[in-house]
């Protein structure tokens, strides 16, 4: 797609005025991931209750793509249970971003957010709750998507 | 101006460069200092060899055998009187990174003792960094890194004050210093320091990472002075997969192989064996036969055109970037400004743009740009940014791909509606 199509308006506008950006003192999991190849870094705090996002930030550095994709998830799960949050796939970030023709260059950076939110969850469910199992298939979620 | 080289025939003989892009745009290729393109002398000759004389080297009495190790060979010779080097003193491995880690493995870790420092600069690589932190962890040595100014805005190269410091209160063992910035293009005083060092104490050994100066300048390793000299062929139009390090020549007596096998053995019996001479008992195994004859016939292509007019040639290049990139607003250089204190590698960054975004924007015009890290994160940290845009040049470009490159970047201000601030 051209990057006219790209960087339309709303992205640039997430990505200069994010929404949920920062930290949470009282959240339950703090995640973190880079893309070593571009350096985009993208850290989510979560709170969770009663088998919901309670509420969400994050933070990081990136490009457009990377920093606009994590502001717009944490607006899409903020209050969404775990159920539902867990079924959010690579399609619906994309579509959400209107980036549907993104070359294999730069999908990482639309993804990144999506993965370190399933690790988030992954990471409350095994060593909160201790589901051990369906933590470990939100695991194998987050590491098949790029 | 009439240009020290002639580089529309230059331009003729890069296959690569008459390609179309997915769509339909000209390739103006700005990338090399992570890698050049080839000539098809390069490509012919390593075609040439797979296709006429294909044999293993230095063992075989045939006739493949004895043409393809008189081709390897030449090479040696060439590579020794481009840096003025002896042939011995040539030792092919696989890249810049293979070059240092020998030096790492087979003489430092003979050399450098607990308590001893390892002088580092800022703006090093981080195949000049990882493994010096290697050894400085496995020895208990101190690592210790030479600053790099940038508040000169004409010169971006060390506070050399720095190394006398640390000359006079710690034990430095060696220092390793690269010959030109990967990100800011600076030309680093290699020449000097070895001098600074030398006089201290004449056991300081340096060693000059030359991967981004060898391609693109005269690089005499007897002027210089230095001990270790690394250097990549696919910076300088070679092939990827060879890369040199050249020692000198009582340093490399003294050290043991780096890696054992064959080809670097005089003789093996069932329970010892012993090296074989210079330079081959640093190169054991088969090694890149092929792409180290197409490096041959790479130094021939730069020799033919002369390295000082690639420098001179580069000089103007530069000159001319400089002045354009000036007229850019909301363009912050991260460099010297004077031509003559560098080559032409130019990293920036523009008004909010992310790096990544500006490279996607320029890929789209059918230039291709780096923007990241450059694997220089320490120098990144020093900067204050996490990424860079980075154009870096060669013979092959001209002032005209400049102007594209120019306009794409005003392209992607308007796309990403940076102010005029």
């Amino acid at each position: 797609m051209s990057s006219a199509d790209i960087y339309r308006e709303i992205i640039l506008d997430y990505y200069r005025n994010p929404r949920n950006y920062g930290k949470l003192e009282d959240a339950d999991v703090v995640v973190r991931d880079s893309n070593p190849l571009c350096g985009d870094e993208v850290e989510m705090h979560i709170k969770f209750e009663d088998g919901k996002i309670k509420d969400i930030r994050f933070n990081g550095k990136g490009c457009a793509i990377s920093q606009a994709s994590a502001s717009m998830l944490t607006e899409i799960v903020m209050k969404k249970s775990i159920e539902d949050v867990k079924k959010i796939g690579k399609e619906d970030i994309l579509d959400n971003l209107g980036l549907t023709n993104l070359g294999p260059a730069r999908i990482k950076c639309a993804l990144l957010s999506l993965k370190v939110l399933k690790m988030g969850i992954y990471s409350y469910l095994a060593d909160k709750v201790g589901e051990k199992e369906e933590a470990s298939k939100i695991k194998e979620d987050a590491n098949k998507l790029y | 101006m009439l240009s020290v080289i002639d580089v529309d025939r230059i331009r003729e003989d890069f296959p690569i460069l008459k390609r179309r892009l997915k769509n339909g745009k000209r390739l103006i290729y700005f990338d090399n200092a992570a890698t050049t393109q080839k000539p098809k002398q390069v490509i012919d000759a390593i075609y040439n060899y797979y296709t006429n004389y294909n044999a293993n080297i230095h063992r075989g009495v045939h006739q493949l055998a004895v043409e393809a190790t008189e081709a390897y060979e030449d090479t040696r010779v060439k590579v020794a009187k481009l840096i003025n080097a002896s042939n011995d003193e040539v030792i092919f491995v696989k890249n810049t990174t293979e070059a240092i880690n020998l030096v790492a493995y087979a003489w430092a870790r003979k050399s450098i003792n607990a308590k001893d420092t390892i002088v580092l600069t800022e703006v090093e690589h981080h195949s000049n960094v990882v493994p010096w932190q290697i050894i400085a962890r496995e020895k208990g040595a101190r690592l210790h890194y030479i600053r790099v100014n940038l508040e000169d805005s004409s010169n971006y190269s060390l506070m050399l004050e720095d190394l006398y410091d640390v000359l006079a209160r710690e034990n430095v063992r060696l220092v390793a210093v690269s010959h030109m910035s990967n990100v800011l293009g600076s030309i680093l005083p290699v020449k000097d320091i070895v001098k600074i060092c030398k006089g201290y104490d004449k056991d300081i050994k340096v060693l000059v990472d030359g991967a981004q100066s060898t391609p693109h300048m005269p690089v005499d390793v007897k002027d210089i002075g230095c001990d270790f000299f690394a250097f990549s062929a696919h910076k300088m139009l070679g092939p990827t997969g060879v890369g040199v390090l050249y020692a000198k020549q009582e340093l490399l007596d003294h050290m043991d192989p780096f890696i054992y096998g064959g080809d670097m053995i005089k003789e093996v019996h069932k329970y010892d064996a012993r090296w074989n001479d210079l330079p081959w008992k640093f190169e054991a195994g088969t090694p890149n036969i092929a792409d180290v004859i197409g490096f041959g016939a790479a130094i021939d292509y730069l020799n033919a055109i002369g390295m000082n007019n690639v420098r001179a040639y580069e000089h103007e290049l530069t000159e001319y970037m400089l002045s354009r990139l000036d007229e850019v607003k909301g363009l912050r250089l991260y460099g010297s400004r004077d031509a003559n204190t560098r080559g032409a590698v130019f990293s920036f960054n523009l008004a909010d743009i992310h790096p990544h975004d500006l490279a996607t924007i320029l890929d789209e015009d059918g230039i291709a740009i780096r923007s990241g890290h450059h694997c220089a994160q320490p120098l990144m940290e020093k900067l204050g940014v996490a990424a860079t845009s980075r154009a870096s040049l060669y013979i092959y470009n001209t002032k005209e791909e400049i102007d594209a490159f120019i306009e794409s970047l005003n392209r992607a201000r308007l796309i990403f509606k940076v102010g005029d601030h």
